[in-house]
């Protein structure tokens, strides 16, 4: 063994993230004191970001399976059925810790992994989308964050030719330290082509394509699985530089080699590199793997196997072959002018094995590596009860306030960010950002659209964790099911905050127990997901600030018929039904954040019998063909969604007053789930005495028509001006 | 109407424009790969959109240099019909089939959203299905469509109705100093411009990502319909 750099001990061991019970469980293992590079592959196979060690015992409660679900959690994505032999390919990953130290790379190769991760499967991508979530406006940093952000996603996205076809964004103080950057990407794959990860065939080499490795992302893991204090922004280093040229280069080369039979397993060198791609992959296999680093290409002379083994290069993918089949893979990639080398074979040994310069750097046993990964089951503390909502007035009156919300952060048009992304490219983007609930993407040569979402509100997973968590569910199920889609399953990314702390575990277990109830009584599976814990800042008197817990949710539904889907803007006449029951309730609500700069009370009930009845009933009407535009109830009540259906189009409409026995405020801008706007034709009763069949409560919300949203007291707002109050918040923070 | 498209390493449109000529000549066109030292029988060559070597170095700058460029310049040279869309339209004029060149948006930001163009001169193989003055709805996406030129050539553009489209406002109005009707900058509001022999077209937004009416609607397709009632022998 040739480790000479660094002494290898517990104090070393604890600098790389281990703690001293997990350092003596490797001294255990491999019966003598490890390499460097061995020291190294623990870490980073222990790592929280690797190793699920406090999320595992909570996300194997999660509902994942369905008929219609192939693959659900354990491959690089998930897999469901998508109808006519085709299979959607999907999953949403977190890249917070490196966007907040360099917000441009860590953004963009947020992008370039999720995509690997999806066309590492089979699948051709065929949209992006994003969660964002960013500190108050008022912060001088979150503009530049914002700024490099977006500009990364899009450089990203633009350059690889995948549309980015929707997201959410919301600003919140709690993000200032630690801003959120979720990255979701759907493929298209043929159902019996699919590629998986388990290496198989002793003695079947072992080839790395892609780009050169160098020293970037070193430790990368492992940064993802701390706090970070004040000396965070010193961690640019290990942030990946992304080259989308060749990311591009790599999904049409491994596209091509798919369509032959030369692959027997494959994977995308992510977190950890060439480590957690060979570790995973062989020990999927139950098989061991032999590696000679002198083969790896190398972008800077005089690495070292450690360097190597830990490097996160990006645009890089490991590949199981056939032997007779190498040349034939060897041609596809010189076509594209990418690295092809063969780095390694399959052994029986069961152990993983690194050779550099004729040295044996590392010998581990993937077994132990794998089943002795440590796994915590961590104290909860009892969660505190919301705070009462306190006193309730309406200090602008009903038009000002309008006005206010369709303008504040987490209303206000995001047209300034989509204007950046490509939303086009393809050709088969039938619903563009803000058309509609969720985006529409047609699979292209046939007749399935697909329905894709993002959605989390975490102001409700705050105040109350397992609501929080059942109605980020149930909001990305209702905003797919406001296309006239059938959702299918879900994607999650669980961004919380340092889970050693009982507060906060108490906060994932609540999220986890809502998320899976709601997905079972919806029949919305989790398929894929990412956990990103640690999303604290440390101050500067030593005390740590977590972010809001924020488990966003990526959303997938399928229409048979893509013809069928709506959008929501308004059209130019008929009649406008509110479905699903309004209680007027505010607590949480942006009306009371916003209006009274109070954010207090429960999150709102999430009544899943009522959720999937309603929802169920609005998807039959809009397949039927009688529904014109339907727009989900969400932030902001009633009064936002009615007012964001007249923005999108131009067309106006004349409201009924509110329901008797009800605070105005508590009708127009409570947050009650379940709920939806229905644009129909006519006066709609055929409409309400289908809704009263079916027990699903629905009542006339205005008359469809003119280019005002006409409050009851006769107040005409048009169109024009709630647009330009809608406008002005992003170029005014971004273009000053 | 025989059309082939290029592909270049880091083009990313090429299924778009396939997805369009399909649509109006009822079969796939040809794929073309960069290296290729020898062309078709052809009547339409077709640059599309993308990043073709990263935009690195300079937007279409390598890709001038592809092996097939210089076949390009021959089909050219023989009277053969080029359309370039966006990353095309850059490499056109980085081969100097097409003057001027295409700088950062005046924003310096990306742009990905729908623009109104004008139709200039109907009189060509690009554009003839429309009259002169129509106005047209087309998605746009790049990061570098700011047109520009010498003076000169501006004038010998203007003189010998060489702009194909120009940046305009729904209503047809053009101003080249309202961002919002002329989002790049570009100078006098060039969208497209064309050869001497008007049968090469270069352009920035993307009229073959509005060709059907479930992604939003046809208003790309008459460019399209030109070339076949132009091209079909």
């Amino acid at each position: 063994m040739s480790s000479k750099q660094k002494a290898v001990n517990a104090d070393l061991a604890r600098e790389f993230g281990l703690s001293a019970e997990e350092y003596d469980r490797v001294l255990a293992i491999m019966g003598r004191t490890p390499s460097l590079t061995e020291l190294g592959v623990f870490s980073v196979m222990w790592s929280e970001h690797c190793s699920y060690k406090s999320s595992r015992k909570w996300l194997r409660t999660l509902p994942t399976t369905a008929p219609w679900v192939i693959h659900g959690p354990g491959e690089n994505a998930g897999v469901v059925d998508i109808g006519q032999g085709l299979a959607a390919i999907f999953k949403m990953e977190s890249h917070n810790h490196p966007s907040f130290i360099e917000p441009y790379q860590g953004a963009a190769t947020g992008v370039g992994g999720i995509l690997r991760d999806v066309f590492t499967m089979g699948a051709r991508p065929v949209a992006n989308l994003n969660a964002l979530r960013f500190g108050s406006p008022e912060t001088p940093r979150t503009r530049q964050i914002v700024d490099g952000v977006v500009r990364g996603i899009g450089g990203y996205g633009n350059c690889v030719g995948v549309p980015t076809v929707g997201g959410e964004v919301n600003f919140h103080p709690a993000y200032d330290g630690n801003p959120l950057v979720n990255a979701m990407t759907v493929g298209v794959a043929r159902q019996d082509k699919i590629f998986l990860s388990a290496a198989a065939g002793i003695g079947n080499p072992v080839v790395y394509v892609g780009s050169k490795t160098g020293r970037d992302g070193i430790h990368g893991a492992t940064m993802s699985s701390a706090e970070f204090d004040e000396n965070a922004l010193a961690k640019r280093p290990t942030v990946q530089v992304g080259d989308p040229f060749v990311e591009k280069l790599l999904i049409e080369a491994c596209l091509e080699l798919m369509a032959t039979d030369a692959i027997v397993a494959i994977q995308d060198m992510g977190a950890a590199g060439l480590t957690s791609s060979s570790v995973e992959m062989a020990g999927k296999g139950g098989v061991g793997i032999d590696l000679d680093l002198d083969a790896v290409p190398q972008r800077e002379p005089n690495m070292t196997a450690y360097e190597m083994m830990l490097s996160e290069s990006q645009e890089r993918m490991l590949i199981v072959i056939k032997p007779e089949r190498t040349e034939v893979a060897r041609a596809i990639f010189e076509k594209w002018e990418l690295d092809f080398a063969v780095i390694g074979h399959l052994t029986d040994t069961g152990n993983i094995v690194v050779r550099h310069k004729g040295q044996v750097e590392a010998d581990i046993p993937l077994d132990p590596l794998a089943e002795q990964a440590p796994i915590y089951d961590r104290p909860t503390a009892p969660l505190p009860a919301p705070e009462p909502v306190g006193d309730i007035h309406d200090p602008l009156g009903l038009e000002q306030t309008l006005i206010r919300l369709v303008g504040c952060p987490d209303v206000a048009s995001r047209a300034w960010i989509w204007n950046q992304y490509d939303s086009t490219v393809g050709g088969q983007t039938v619903r563009r950002p803000g058309g509609a609930d969720a985006a529409i993407v047609k699979v292209e040569d046939t007749s399935i659209g697909l329905a894709l979402t993002t959605d989390c509100t975490p102001r409700y997973c705050r105040a109350n964790p397992k609501k929080g968590g059942a109605q980020a569910v149930a909001e990305a199920w209702r905003n797919i099911t406001a296309t006239g889609a059938r959702p299918l399953a879900v994607t999650d990314n669980l961004n919380f905050g340092n889970p050693e702390k009982p507060e906060i575990m108490a906060q994932f277990v609540g999220a986890i127990e809502g998320i899976g109830e709601a997905c079972r009584a919806l029949d919305f599976p989790i398929v894929s997901g990412n956990v990103s814990l640690y999303n604290e800042t440390r101050n500067p008197d030593g005390t740590t600030s977590a972010i809001l817990p924020t488990p966003a949710l990526g959303g997938l539904g399928v229409l048979d018929d893509v013809t069928k889907n709506v959008g929501l803007g308004m059209p130019e006449n008929g009649t406008l039904i509110l479905v699903g029951e309004t209680k007027g309730h505010l607590g949480q609500s942006l009306w009371l954040r916003e209006i009274l700069g109070r954010e207090t009370g429960d999150a709102p009930d999430v009544d899943l019998a009522a959720e999937r009845r309603n929802g169920d009933f609005v998807r039959e009407q809009i397949t039927s063909g009688v529904v014109k535009a339907c727009h989900d109830v969400s932030d902001g009540g009633i009064l936002i969604a009615a007012a964001e259906m007249v923005m999108a189009t131009g067309n106006g409409c004349e409201l009924e007053p509110p329901q008797s026995g009800m605070r105005p405020e508590a009708f127009w801008f409570g947050e009650d789930q379940g709920r939806y706007l229905v644009a129909v034709e006519g006066d709609g009763k055929t409409f309400l005495a289908a809704a009263e069949k079916a027990g699903v409560p629905a009542r006339v919300a205005a008359a469809i028509g003119g280019d005002c949203l006409v409050l009851p007291s006769g107040a005409r707002v048009s169109a024009a001006r709630l647009n330009v109050a809608h406008a002005a918040f992003f170029p005014a923070l971004m273009d000053r | 109407m025989k059309a082939g498209i290029v592909v270049f390493p880091g083009t990313n449109r090429e299924r778009d424009m396939a997805i369009a000529l399909k649509a109006v000549t009822g079969h796939a066109p040809k794929i073309l790969w960069h290296r290729d030292t020898e062309l078709p029988e052809l009547d339409l060559v077709v640059l599309p959109g993308g990043f073709s070597y990263g935009d690195y170095l300079r937007c279409g700058a390598m890709a001038a240099h592809s092996p097939i460029m210089r076949e390009i310049r021959a089909f050219a040279e023989k009277g053969g019909h080029i359309l370039g869309v966006c990353n095309g339209f850059q490499i056109l004029t980085e081969t100097g089939l097409l003057p001027g060149a295409l700088l950062r948006n005046a924003g310096l930001r990306f742009l990905s959203q729908d623009c109104h163009l004008r139709v200039e001169n109907s009189e060509t193989p690009f554009t003839r299905r429309w009259k002169k003055g129509d106005v047209f709805r087309t998605p746009l996406a790049h990061g570098d469509g700011n047109y520009v030129a010498d003076a000169e050539t501006l004038k010998t553009l203007q003189g010998e109705n060489r702009v194909a489209f120009r940046y305009a406002a729904p209503n047809g109005k053009m101003d080249a100093a309202d961002r919002d009707s002329n989002p790049n900058g570009s100078l006098d509001a060039i969208a497209g411009i064309l050869s001497a022999n008007s049968r090469i077209c270069g352009m920035m937004p993307h009229p073959e990502d509005l060709v059907d009416p479930l992604m939003g609607g046809e208003d790309g397709k008459p460019l399209f319909e030109s070339l076949v009632e132009a091209l079909v022998r």
